[in-house]
């Protein structure tokens, strides 16, 4: 009784799980939906580009969706939203660390008068 | 008896066979390696970090010249490569699917789908490789800025097919190549290491390696082929978008 909430049930004696460990399996649905939102969205980025907008709109919004695209295959394809908080940490840890690595070079560019910055 | 203190019945610890004893725990073992799999993505994500970079640089620097050399590519091919990429990595998270509920012929058959899209890129990849061979695209000795300087006169407007750049900025273009070359070449690079795993997981999987609750290599295999469709889905819209007006 008091083990059910663990038991698999593709392993019902729980010999593969001895430790009751928890996992969630995220459905083939979920990966559908997925599927069909990066379509779209790569659909979205063609059709953006195609249209001349103000400024720097338009490199802004390929970007913005590229993210997005990003984000959802990290949390959903790659498992990220249910995985431990040491595994998330690491993912933002790695963005962060990406984001020194463009902004303190740009820094290094723009504070000199090398090329054309 | 409140399930968080209810007592096991006493039973032996039971090993799997695919937990190694430095772990207390197999999940330990399963966590550890999924983190040592992160790791070496970020690793990865630096890398090629370094080439967005520059990309970011010169595109700001030669601007002119990117979007010349970007409209050279063919927005239909690297669209439809996208696609192809996503349509891959679907199939490859239906295989940790189907890995984990223990479906071993699933398993094998979303293995194959995932390599199949896999070489699909590659084939796709190798067209567009080679109408830049054609056109003298490819940096080196052979580049050539004729189509920059005198671009080529479109049939039913008469007009050029685009703005005519300057001799020196015409020769930027070739930077652009460049980097669309380390770019996309490493990410072909990627993905040819990628399917040589493949065939082994495809070979592994058939024997029932990965369907009786031993999934990690399916898992981090998974997460380094999402990581490869990643870049990807950065390197479309930078590289083929950048100033398109009404598709060519």
């Amino acid at each position: 009784m008091a083990h059910q909430a663990h038991t698999d049930h593709h392993d019902p004696p729980n010999v593969t799980n001895p430790e009751h460990a928890e996992h969630h399996i995220v459905s083939p649905v979920q990966y559908a939906i997925v599927f069909g939102s990066l379509l779209v969205g790569t659909l979205i980025t063609v059709l953006a580009a195609q249209v001349d907008l103000p400024g720097v709109l338009n490199p802004v919004i390929a970007l913005a969706i590229a993210c997005t695209k990003a984000m959802i295959v990290i949390l959903f394809f790659m498992h990220v939203k249910y995985q431990s908080k040491l595994i998330q940490l690491t993912v933002a840890c790695g963005f962060f660390t990406f984001l020194v690595l463009i902004m303190m070079t740009l820094l290094d560019y723009t504070s000199r008068s090398w090329g054309l910055w | 008896m409140p399930h968080e203190t209810a007592v096991h019945e006493p039973h032996e610890h039971i090993f799997v066979p695919q937990h190694r004893h430095h772990f207390e725990t197999e999940e330990q073992q399963r966590e550890a390696g999924s983190f040592g799999m992160w790791l070496f993505l970020l690793t990865e994500i630096m890398f090629f970090g370094g080439l967005f970079f520059a990309y970011l640089l010169y595109r700001n620097w030669y601007y002119p010249a990117f979007v010349v050399a970007s409209n050279q590519l063919n927005v239909k091919e690297g669209a439809i490569n996208t696609a192809v990429l996503i349509t891959s990595g679907f199939f490859m998270a239906l295989g940790v699917y189907y890995a984990e509920v223990r479906n071993r012929k699933m398993l094998v058959w979303m293995l194959i789908f995932t390599t199949i899209f896999g070489c699909a890129f590659l084939g796709v990849k190798v067209d567009e490789y080679h109408e830049k061979y054609e056109k003298h695209h490819i940096p080196g000795a052979s580049f050539s800025i004729h189509d920059f300087v005198n671009p080529p006169i479109d049939q039913k407007t008469g007009l050029p097919t685009e703005k005519a750049l300057a001799p020196d900025m015409a020769q930027h273009t070739e930077i652009f190549f460049f980097l669309y070359f380390a770019m996309t070449g490493m990410h072909a690079l990627h993905m040819i290491i990628g399917i040589g795993l493949l065939a082994w997981l495809i070979w592994r999987s058939n024997r029932g390696d990965f369907t009786d609750g031993y999934v990690a290599p399916i898992e981090n295999f998974g997460l380094y082929w999402h990581f490869v469709d990643i870049v990807w889905l950065f390197l479309f819209p930078l590289l083929y978008l950048i100033n398109r007006h009404p598709m060519k």
